[in-house]
């Protein structure tokens, strides 16, 4: 599967890079659905970090297209989580229990990538050990900038707020703090004026 | 001279007024007739006598019902005041400044004692007398930064400096011109500024920020900033445009004098002498349309501005749509006489309205 190549966009808005092996006493690899793939292209490069890895996987809709080539990558563990919620806990013991040289590596969507970075940089990662790299679904994390209730996997501009029912529109700027970006009511100067939702990136 | 308080209200029925001592003092932000971003910092070291430049912070007729208006704010969204654990040093700078400058530039209003850690602190207008130990966040009835500023005029941005970069840390903002700290907190300089369009291109952050990071303790900066609001709206929050945006579709040529007001943003910067940290102090001045035209230098000038300005700024202002009808009433002030330089009225120099 091809990478996305998103649009240039405003400061606020996070860039994405590609996974390399570095050297480091473990690795941490929290990956969802297609993060997968930039989990076994980085075992390409050099399967042996896999050695003293951990990977966290949510294959979301993916299933278990993936799981059985991750496991065989041999990580020293592997776990398969049915949300990245459901995960939250263990991804914190495991940074909490980090020691200096820990390597992190976020793929998948932008939604994981912001949440886990936020878990991350709250343990004390520092950021120059901490890679990303987008794979699979552009959907959003957004926030209500008016109920403050965050609405997962946005692929439409405007969407309703799953919160407060809002019609919201989209915007570029993004809070790392929130792992999201911004959603402001559309037709607030012109109450039930909604445009047809378009695709992201569409 | 002693402030009248007014009895007024920024909501609802938008009772706000200004008087003509409001009015002839209003900062009026465009030097010359057309409008370019630019950095344009200058010392905040006093101005003119009466001016809202003279004092460190300036407290004019509208002080109490402001506060009033900011309680209201902070009942319904706490989160409109925050502050990141390890700004709380920053507070407690913030609370001296105030206070040190409110009670030696209006001695009749406000009165500050020490004894040690010991401060009395005398608020008149608001009827506060209250002492507490500096540093000791048990003896206030909350953290320092919002004590403070629940009786300030003004947003108050509070930005933690390190690595040579500003961060929004903590703030006061319940006046802002569309912003949300609860979404831009821990945000860098450039991150939230954003969506600002054009500036970044210019390349005027990156000059601002390398002008705030060497601010230095004593000598404190000053800029203007402008929008638009339609009604005497303080709170035109991101939070609450869902209820006020629909305001913006209300003018028409018989209300827009007096519902259309300017407002004008006095941004100050002090460096923070314990935590190194820079305050940003965002006082916003509201002035309707029919008060700007009885100034006949300002009439002129503020048509031409709003007529010139690129598409883009009118866009991020959120008055491109009300644009036509701002001008058609602008235009009657308009008699195309040449404007003096500089911000002043100039009331006895600049020939009455020649139509």
């Amino acid at each position: 599967m091809s990478k996305f190549q998103f649009p240039e966009s405003i400061r606020s808005r996070p860039v994405y890079g590609t996974l390399e092996p570095r050297p480091g006493k473990a690795h941490l690899m929290i990956a969802d659905a297609e993060g997968a793939e930039a989990l076994l292209d980085l075992a390409a490069l050099d399967a042996s970090i896999f050695r003293a890895a951990h990977i966290i996987y949510i294959p979301k809709a993916t299933g278990e297209t993936y799981v059985d080539r991750l496991k065989a990558l041999e990580p020293a563990q592997f776990y398969v989580g049915p949300t990245y919620e459901a995960s939250v806990q263990r991804i914190r013991r495991v940074l909490s229990d980090a020691h200096m040289g820990l390597q992190v590596y976020l793929t998948g969507t932008e939604g994981l990538m912001g949440q886990a970075q936020n878990e991350a940089m709250t343990a004390g990662i520092p950021h120059s050990a901490i890679q990303t790299e987008h794979r699979g679904s552009v959907a959003r994390r957004m926030q209500c900038v008016h109920c403050k209730g965050i609405t997962e996997d946005v692929m439409t501009d405007p969407f309703v707020c799953s919160h407060c029912g809002l019609n919201l529109f989209v915007r570029d700027h993004y809070s790392r703090r929130l792992a999201a970006f911004q959603g402001v009511r559309v037709d607030a100067e012109d109450p039930g004026n909604v445009p047809e939702p378009v695709e992201l990136y569409k | 001279m002693t402030i009248q308080f007014n009895e007024e209200t920024f909501r609802d029925d938008y009772s706000f007024r200004n008087s003509d001592w409001a009015i002839k003092r209003f900062p009026f932000p465009f030097h010359e007739d057309s409008y370019m971003y630019s950095v344009n910092m200058e010392q905040h070291r006093g101005g003119p006598e009466g001016s809202v430049y003279e004092k460190r912070f300036d407290v004019d007729e509208h002080y109490v019902s402001e506060m009033r208006d900011r309680a209201i704010v902070l009942a319904e969204d706490p989160l409109r005041c925050q502050s990141l654990p390890h700004m709380t040093l920053a507070g407690w700078d913030t609370l001296e400044l105030i206070m040190v400058s409110k009670s030696e530039d209006y001695p009749d209003l406000f009165e500050l004692h020490r004894d040690g850690d010991r401060w009395r602190w005398i608020n008149k207008p608001m009827g506060i007398d209250h002492t507490f130990t500096f540093l000791d966040e048990t003896t206030l009835p909350c953290g320092p930064l919002e004590y403070i500023t629940r009786q300030a005029q003004g947003d108050f941005a509070v930005l933690d400096q390190r690595n040579d970069m500003l961060y929004m840390d903590a703030g006061m903002i319940t006046t802002q011109a569309d912003w949300s700290l609860d979404f831009d907190i821990g945000m860098d300089f450039f991150e939230w500024h954003a969506p600002v369009p054009l500036a970044h291109e210019m390349g005027i952050f990156k000059r601002a920020l390398k002008f705030l990071l060497n601010i230095q303790q004593g000598a404190p900066a000053r800029r203007l900033n402008w929008t638009m609001t339609v009604n005497p709206l303080l709170d035109t929050s991101p939070e609450n445009y869902h209820k006020w945006g629909v305001q913006k579709s209300t003018l028409t040529p018989e209300n827009i004098g007096s519902k259309q007001h300017l407002r004008v943003e006095l941004q100050t910067f002090y460096r923070l002498p314990r935590s190194n940290a820079l305050l940003f102090p965002i006082r916003c001045y509201l002035i309707a349309f029919q008060d700007i035209v009885t100034i006949p230098k300002w009439g002129r000038r503020l048509h031409r501005v709003i007529r010139d300005l690129p598409e883009e700024l009118a866009t991020y202002k959120g008055f491109i749509d009300n644009r036509p009808k701002m001008l058609d009433y602008l235009s009657q002030y308009d008699d195309g006489l040449p404007t003096s330089p500089g911000v002043w009225p100039d009331l006895d120099t600049e020939p009455p309205l020649q139509k």
